[in-house]
């Protein structure tokens, strides 16, 4: 069943290592060091509130937090079946990875979804 | 054609006496492009961490302000600080190697000609610091 | 420069033992020697018992595969002054069985090149009356690279996923199966894709690279299987959006 929508896990896999190397490093910057160690000025939660308030902020956060697990999730797989051989255990690798990724999307959704 | 070859595991003619190597489970240890790139897939993990992150920080700006100074106060421990510091790095890497590697997948042509993989590249580059540009002036004007 | 250099071969007779060793054999340096040149003095003068192939000694014909120092290199374009001092390590490629010393069995790749279909495939054969297919330049630019292919063999020893999964269809028969679908003579593009399309196809690739990095004729494998590759995807899409319309 995998083999039919393998190109699909690769589409996935490849926006989701575009949305990585394009947005991640600026967003890991920001909010993993320049804001914890006062670099920057971190944002207030109000404003972050306010663009939270919009759509589009949260169609992009989904996207920032979806498309990245997707584009792991592939990776990881054949990292685990090449680099350590594990090739017995193909199926349950594959659905932990994906399953890791479809889960982490549909928490991304409810979160995003349910903010008033 | 009246036949058809099929995949066939036992990929070679078998013959007991050809010797067949075995590939060793360190084998990305044995030169420095197999060991570049298993650095480089490893960064994959990284990328996920990072998403994660960034679904937990969501999760706590829901969850009010409390929750969010809960979390802006973990990102300051130590092990969060390595944790992003060396994730940061291996973001990076992924970012930089994806960049270099897109021509390679995508060849776009113009009048005829192949563009070159430079200019692909610098476009991506290009691209990348106006985004990230937008980014933080969206998260830093306040 | 010194006089002399070791060559560290290695031999596998089967009818005397069960792995390879190695045998070092101290041949005299020229500057102007390829490690193919070396081979052959030792063959000549030294052991004549020493197996390897060879056949055009410029590059062009794809026999003389081996590993220099561990690489994949054409022995008749590997010069010895680029290994020096030695020993200089010469093995067979990597990933095929070996038959002996440093003949490996290629069957495996044969096999999977003609599963590729490496030729023009067309829906209607053009008659003759109707004369040659016109190319323009800018067409034959689109697939020339990957035609430059010499079947040596090295992207096939540079490949950990080869290694690791020896049904995996390969760099060089993926690159030329690629040749023939940018050819705008070729009509077989769908024929191939189902080939590509199973779990040793295409999508096994990890663009470890390394195959293009061997390459002696700048074919870069690896690009043309992540072309393929999105051009599997796309075709897939469509497919998917349009179940009606065929290539």
């Amino acid at each position: 069943m995998l083999k039919r929508i393998t190109p699909l896990l690769w589409l996935l896999f490849s926006a989701g290592g575009t949305v990585a190397a394009f947005f991640l490093p600026v967003h890991l910057l920001l909010t993993g060091l320049a804001f914890p160690l006062g670099w920057l000025e971190a944002p207030r939660y109000e404003i972050l509130q306010r663009l939270l308030a919009h759509p589009v902020t949260r169609l992009y956060l989904f996207v920032l937090v979806s498309l990245p697990l997707f584009h792991w999730a592939h990776r990881f797989r054949y990292t685990l079946y090449d680099g350590l051989q594990l090739k017995h255990l193909t199926v349950l690798i594959a659905v932990l990875c994906y399953g890791t990724a479809l889960a982490g999307t549909a928490m991304a959704a409810y979160l995003l979804w349910s903010i008033p | 054609m009246g036949y058809t070859v099929k995949a066939d595991p036992h990929y070679t003619l078998y013959h007991p006496r050809w010797y067949r190597r075995r590939m060793s489970v360190w084998w990305w240890l044995h030169n420095r492009a197999y060991a570049f790139f298993v650095l480089r897939e490893i960064t994959s993990v990284f990328v996920a961490f990072t998403a994660l992150l960034y679904l937990w920080q969501i999760r706590a700006l829901i969850q009010g302000p409390q929750a969010y100074e809960q979390f802006l106060a973990r990102l300051k421990t130590p092990l969060f600080l390595t944790l992003d510091t060396v994730a940061f790095l291996f973001v990076l890497f992924h970012a930089i190697t994806w960049f270099n590697l897109t021509p390679k997948a995508m060849v776009v042509r113009m009048g005829g000609k192949r563009v070159p993989d430079w200019a692909i590249i610098g476009v991506n580059y290009a691209a990348w610091i106006v985004l990230s540009g937008a980014v933080a002036f969206l998260l830093l004007r306040g | 420069m010194p006089s002399t250099v070791a060559l560290s071969v290695a031999r596998y007779r089967p009818e005397q033992e069960s792995e390879p060793t190695f045998q070092t054999y101290e041949i005299p340096f020229r500057k102007d020697w390829v490690v193919l040149d070396a081979l052959n003095y030792v063959k000549d003068t030294m052991d004549g018992s020493l197996s390897y192939r060879w056949s055009c000694r410029m590059g062009v014909c794809g026999s003389c595969g081996m590993k220099v120092n561990g690489t994949p290199k054409l022995t008749c374009a590997t010069f010895l002054s680029e290994h020096m001092p030695g020993p200089i390590r010469i093995e067979p490629l990597d990933n095929f069985p070996v038959v002996r010393d440093l003949v490996v069995d290629l069957t495996d790749f044969v096999r999977k090149l003609k599963q590729v279909k490496p030729w023009i495939v067309r829906k209607e054969e053009k008659p003759l009356a109707e004369g040659e297919y016109l190319q323009t330049p800018a067409e034959l630019e689109a697939y020339k690279q990957f035609s430059m292919c010499i079947n040596c063999m090295l992207c096939y020893s540079a490949c950990p996923i080869y290694g690791l999964e020896p049904s995996f269809i390969g760099p060089a028969a993926i690159a030329l199966a690629q040749r023939y679908n940018l050819d705008s003579r070729d009509q077989g593009a769908s024929e191939r894709l189902k080939l590509m399309s199973e779990d040793d196809g295409i999508w096994q690739c990890t663009f470890v690279g390394e195959c293009t990095e061997v390459c002696p004729k700048h074919v870069d494998p690896a690009g043309a299987i992540q072309q393929y590759k999105l051009s599997g995807a796309t075709q897939w899409v469509k497919s998917l959006l349009l179940p009606w319309g065929t290539r």
